[in-house]
């Protein structure tokens, strides 16, 4: 309340001394640059003072060592020998990587799962999306509840899927039971070949449907009513409506959710980690489950480093091409 | 007017009624998980693996009990000589012919949990409210290429992160400290920060601060007493974010810690009772972890929506 430095204009100072107003005025009739650097920073000086602290933050925990993991996949390091001689290896890392049928088989994992992922939460949620664009009664009410799961941690949340999927006792198994007749103690989410991608690709559809849906819903949003009107107007059919404006007019907002939920996905290693950790065998071993195997439990430091960032580069390269889709989309 | 008696934009009541319908079904079954965790911690460990599972069932505490203690097994006849038990937990626990040996290191992974996510929401926030300002306001060169850089350092996996992390604070000796996940949470969070309140701050008239500035305000104090106080829903909004991520982080926090400042996330999966899973003790932890979470989402629901939908639509 009492600074009174700068002459506070919307404080009213009626304590301010006569020789604090002529201090102010002195300064208001100065010269710009002088006066800034009697009155404070310059904008020049604020602007980096405002961002230094950042990058600096993110040179230290983000760029340093990114680099250090690149010069070390150059190298057969390995962290639980942090004393033995490190040997330059060249390019051989990238090259076992690329050539390791295992790499390939973790890569094509987490294709299927992000592909399933990514389908089956675009489809539902649109389609949920779609419904609460109607404003029924309640749809604020309704969308909140429905937001609930993706708030949630999904490992402590996966964690508990565990339980559910327990072939006698467990709820799943109970309710898929209940509605099919098969016996519940028949068949083993977590522990069978087959069904173990498709427990994890159902948690994760039970809990990122709802973003996809809450993106979605901003899209269907930003479609204004005239449009609408005007093929009202036109006669148009609700489904040549739905075909010819709806889709379309959301298509980008949909790409976007898409592009989030992907890289998400590619990424997913809690509940993997959690629900199967990779097993049975090595069925659900996606590329974060081989990079952790690799990395923190065969301490292949060196070889894990360059796996790492080919990942790092392959996402950020998928990435950029779908950016650049997305905006030959929008500009449409 | 056509012979059809309602607009696009108003639908008809009965399509309402059936998207209704079909949405608080898709919002109940969605539920049911959730259900499940809340009553299991309830139950007793008999009741929470019966089958068929028990919907209906006589409520206890034992899982929060378990949750909170470690116990030892002990004879009758010892437990008969204690005396009066002096709460509700000794009281379940002898039942069980156990008696409580200690605390459980619940509550000290619950508190990591909370000092980590808010004093790296605190620091994320900080940081990226004054970054934002001056990408918002100054000419920064290279900003694009850096607002994208910042951005980026999103996509990488956690576990491609942790590794250089890892030996990085090995060096530093910040392995298994509070510090040292404080500062890797806000580097993650602040570059979600900067991008979201970039565009809350863009959107404050710029001929408020100037104003101010005309009539005697350094850019310092028009910043703080003009700008601050229209960013603070934004600012808000950025800060819940930041939490949810920080207090549900699984990855850097079970490869990076392993004791002392461990957090809540990798430690619940841990814990086990005698012969097998405690899922009661699980589903208290659980619990417990998810209603911060639960209230906020709630209470908060207005700004959650407006920064998600946000931050996805300024991409």
């Amino acid at each position: 309340m009492n600074d009174r430095r700068g002459g506070n204009p919307l404080v009213t100072d009626t304590n301010a001394s006569i020789l604090d107003r002529a201090a102010d005025a002195a300064v208001r009739a100065t010269p710009e640059p002088l006066a800034q650097s009697v009155r404070g920073l310059s904008d020049r000086g604020v602007a980096w003072i405002f961002i230094a602290p950042t990058i600096v933050l993110l040179l230290a925990i983000n760029i340093f060592p990114l680099i250090w993991a690149i010069r070390l996949s150059f190298t057969n390091y390995r962290a639980n020998r942090p004393n033995a001689e490190i040997a330059n290896v060249g390019f051989d890392n990238y090259t076992r990587i690329l050539t390791d049928s295992d790499i390939w088989i973790a890569m094509q994992t987490t294709a299927h799962f992000v592909f399933w992922t990514i389908l089956l939460q675009t489809l539902i949620g649109f389609t949920l999306a779609w419904l609460i664009d109607r404003k029924f009664r309640g749809h604020a009410f309704w969308t909140t509840v429905i937001l609930i799961p993706m708030m949630l941690s999904p490992a402590v949340v996966g964690n508990f899927w565990r339980f559910l999927y327990q072939p006698q006792i467990g709820l799943f198994n109970y309710i898929v039971s209940f509605f099919t007749g098969v016996p519940p103690s028949s068949f083993e989410m977590l522990g069978t070949v087959h069904l173990a991608p498709w427990s994890i690709i159902i948690v994760d559809t039970w809990m990122w449907t709802p973003y996809v849906m809450l993106i979605c819903l901003a899209g269907l949003r930003s479609i204004p009513d005239y449009i609408y009107e005007a093929a009202e107007v036109d006669r148009a059919s609700n489904w040549r409506q739905f075909w010819s404006i709806t889709l379309p007019m959301a298509l980008p907002f949909i790409m976007l959710a898409v592009l989030f939920r992907g890289i998400e996905n590619f990424k997913m290693f809690d509940m993997v980690n959690l629900l199967t950790g990779g097993g049975p065998g090595s069925t659900t071993e996606v590329a974060s489950i081989t990079l952790k195997r690799e990395a923190f439990e065969k301490w292949r430091t060196g070889f894990s480093s360059a796996f790492a960032i080919i990942l790092f580069v392959a996402v950020f390269g998928l990435a950029n091409i779908y950016v650049k889709a997305l905006n030959r989309v929008k500009s449409r | 007017m056509s012979s059809a008696a309602h607009s696009v934009v108003e639908p008809s009541t009965a399509s309402k009624r059936v998207a209704g319908a079909i949405v608080i079904l898709y919002a109940l079954i969605s539920m049911i998980p959730l259900f499940w965790i809340v009553i299991t911690s309830f139950k007793s460990p008999p009741d929470s693996i019966s089958y068929p599972p028990k919907i209906v069932f006589t409520p206890t505490l034992e899982g929060y009990c378990n949750l909170f203690t470690t116990r030892t097994r002990q004879t009758p006849e010892y437990i008969q000589s204690l005396g009066e038990p002096n709460s509700i937990c000794d009281e379940i626990t002898r039942t069980r012919n156990m008696v409580i040996a200690g605390p459980s290191n619940y509550w000290p992974r619950f508190q990591n949990s909370m000092i980590i996510a808010f004093g790296s929401t605190f620091l994320a926030v900080f940081l990226g409210t004054l970054a934002a300002y001056g990408f918002s306001r100054f000419k920064v060169p290279l900003a694009d290429d850096l607002l994208f850089f910042i951005l980026s350092t999103r996509m990488m996996p956690p576990i491609a992160v942790a590794i250089p992390i890892y030996l990085m604070y090995r060096e530093l000796g910040l392995s298994d400290t509070a510090l040292g996940m404080i500062l890797l949470y806000t580097a993650v969070n602040v570059s979600l920060a900067v991008w979201l309140l970039k565009g809350f701050i863009d959107e404050i008239p710029r001929e408020y601060e100037e104003a101010a500035m005309i009539d005697g305000y350094t850019r310092l104090q028009a910043f703080r007493k003009v700008v601050l106080p229209q960013a603070t829903t934004g600012i808000a909004a950025t800060a819940i974010f930041c939490l949810i991520f920080a207090w549900n982080e699984y990855a850097f926090a079970v490869l990076l810690t392993s004791g002392e400042a461990q957090t809540a996330p990798p430690f619940i999966p841990t814990i086990i009772g005698e012969g097998g899973m405690d899922w009661p003790a699980v589903a208290a932890g659980t619990t417990i972890f998810l209603v911060p979470i639960l209230v906020f989402t709630i209470l908060l629901r207005k700004q959650l929506l407006r920064g998600i939908t946000f931050g996805a639509v300024r991409k």
